[in-house]
């Protein structure tokens, strides 16, 4: 299995805060892995590290090397525009524009300068298919997005991140906002979406971790402290820190 | 059980509503009350007064008169086509040019320049909104006339003279207003977008304006409603004459005068009670008209917006 993107020696810093402590990590093509911790270990800001959104804060800086299939997105002359094509996100709090559910899924092809509308048309309703979503907005494409309920917008959001066609998708907590009926429905998604797309995972909640990734790295305080398959690490992780951690005496 | 606390809830409600044991409490709750009574007793005895002034106008000239292109109140003619026509000229004109310079500057403040330029121009800018209107004519009168006569147009007291002074004017409300609205709009459509691959602008142009549309519409109602309700300066520097310009172009480069200039350019010298005098009143009322509509249509698309926001998530 390949490695879809390889982080090597990698640090952060908010200003004098070192947010990450060298961290090195694979990530295998088209599985989910998932990123679990405590609050404020560092797992959102490795994860918005994988596409550049901590450039967006002032005070971030970054050492070390992100390697997207092979190539440094941290290095020289990388078109953050173009990266961001290639790696989509999904946030915690579902954010669908205040548009229509159709331009909202339209809105990255037509940043990316589609504008014919019969292809639009198609992708709009590929991605909505893709993303479980189709039979419940079918015949209101053109209603507002915010009408739907928040699991059906947190789909929207999956819907309007994969009609670009990227490589890899980082989901934030995305489950984070959505009821455990609406949350089982993003997870049978994310396990259909790895047959085509790498996922990368940050959540609170171990036993989603446990239930739908394939893998599971565990930080704590800006370092990863374990990184193995999510049966393994489960089962039998190898640190005393994982053990006390997802059995819930420390975290 | 269910029935039983129904039941006993009309018992325990009176209780815990009794006569205010606080006098001072009671005075200021009507006191405030009073406040927010009055406001609406001023202005309907406002607008009662208008009509009280200005219908006998609509009675007694016909309509034919009313709807004329000529306004000489000496010889009975009291057309009011050529003044409507002279505050849209002006207004249209202030619009154009205000628009997008105000939603640009709107977006330079808010989206792109660094925090101590925002910081240093933000109150600048609302600094503006405080120059008396008279110190702007003056300004139109001595500076913007003249140049505008050197480039070209017959004389330089004309409506773009008036649009310019206008626009200068609406500038810091509708700045001010949409910047507002900008900054509202969650971070998180921000992230979104840029998330998805937008360029900066793409995100500003296709997520944040048309996020912020509503308030953005408010501010340019609120820049036409002073626009169309200033006096002072308008007539300082449009020439006040009173025709219809042709149609095009060129009639921003013609002198005009606006309702406005009109009411107060003659309500010194008519007579208490003339028909002219009911006349400056009546254009008083198609003047409320005017900016009562572009209120309430302001309003309800901004209720309309609004109800579609507070439905979502952020």
């Amino acid at each position: 299995m390949n490695n879809k993107i390889d982080v090597r020696n990698f640090n952060f810093y908010y200003g004098d805060f070192q947010a990450l402590d060298n961290i090195n990590l694979a990530i295998r093509e088209k599985q989910i892995t998932a990123l679990i911790g405590p609050s404020g270990c560092g797992k959102s800001t490795f994860l918005r590290s994988l596409n550049r959104m901590n450039d967006e804060i002032a005070s971030a800086r970054a050492e070390g090397e992100v390697l997207l299939d092979g190539k440094n997105i941290y290095a020289d002359g990388v078109d953050v525009v173009e990266l961001r094509q290639h790696i989509g996100m999904v946030f915690q709090r579902p954010n669908p524009f205040p548009q229509s559910i159709y331009d909202n899924v339209a809105f990255g092809p037509r940043v990316l300068g589609q504008a014919r509308k019969n292809t639009l048309d198609d992708i709009v309703v590929q991605s909505l298919q893709d993303a479980a979503l189709w039979d419940e907005v079918e015949h209101r494409l053109h209603n507002s997005a915010l009408d739907l309920n928040p699991g059906q917008q947190q789909r929207l959001c999956i819907a309007r991140a994969i009609a670009v066609k990227p490589d890899v998708i980082l989901m934030d907590e995305p489950c984070s906002a959505l009821d455990p009926v609406a949350t089982l429905s993003v997870e049978d998604l994310m396990h259909r979406l790895a047959e085509t797309y790498t996922i990368v995972i940050v959540t609170h909640n171990m036993q989603q971790a446990a239930r739908a990734s394939h893998y599971t790295a565990f930080f704590w305080l800006g370092k990863l402290i374990e990184f193995q398959e999510t049966r393994k690490l489960f089962m039998s992780p190898q640190e005393e820190l994982t053990e006390s951690y997802i059995s819930g005496r420390r975290g | 059980m269910i029935v039983n606390m129904e039941q006993s809830a009309p018992t325990v409600a009176p209780k815990r509503k009794p006569v205010p044991r606080h006098w001072g409490e009671w005075v200021i709750e009507n006191l405030i009350q009073l406040a927010g009574v009055s406001t609406l007793i001023i202005i309907g005895l406002i607008f009662a007064f208008l009509l009280r002034e200005g219908l006998p106008a609509f009675f007694e000239i016909s309509p034919a008169t009313l709807l004329g292109v000529r306004w000489y109140p000496i010889e009975e003619m009291y057309g009011l086509l050529p003044l409507l026509a002279g505050s849209f000229i002006v207004t249209i004109g202030a619009v154009v040019i205000a628009l997008p310079l105000g939603l640009t500057t709107a977006i330079y403040l808010g989206e792109v320049a660094p925090r101590w330029q925002r910081e240093l121009l933000k109150p600048l800018i609302e600094m503006l909104a405080g120059i008396p209107s008279i110190v702007l004519g003056f300004l139109g009168w001595v500076v913007l006339a003249p140049l505008i006569q050197k480039a070209g147009a017959p004389t330089g007291l004309t409506a773009f003279t008036g649009s310019l002074i206008l626009a200068y004017m609406s500038l810091p409300t509708i700045i001010s207003i949409s910047e507002d609205a900008l900054y509202a709009v969650p971070k998180e459509y921000r992230d979104g977008a840029l998330a998805i691959g937008a360029t900066k602008w793409q995100t500003i142009w296709r997520v944040v304006v048309p996020a912020a549309r509503s308030g953005i519409v408010i501010a340019i109602m609120l820049g036409i409603g002073r626009a169309i309700g200033e006096t002072m300066a308008v007539m300082m520097v449009t020439g006040n004459a009173a025709n219809i310009p042709a149609l095009g172009i060129g009639m921003f480069f013609q002198p005009v005068r606006t309702m406005t200039a009109t009411i107060a350019a003659e309500m010194g010298e008519v007579a208490k009670g003339s028909l002219h005098y009911s006349t400056l009143f009546a254009i008083g009322i198609v003047l409320f008209l005017i900016t009562f509509s572009i209120n309430s249509i302001a309003g309800r698309l901004v209720g309309s917006q609004g109800s579609r926001r507070s439905g979502g998530q952020l």
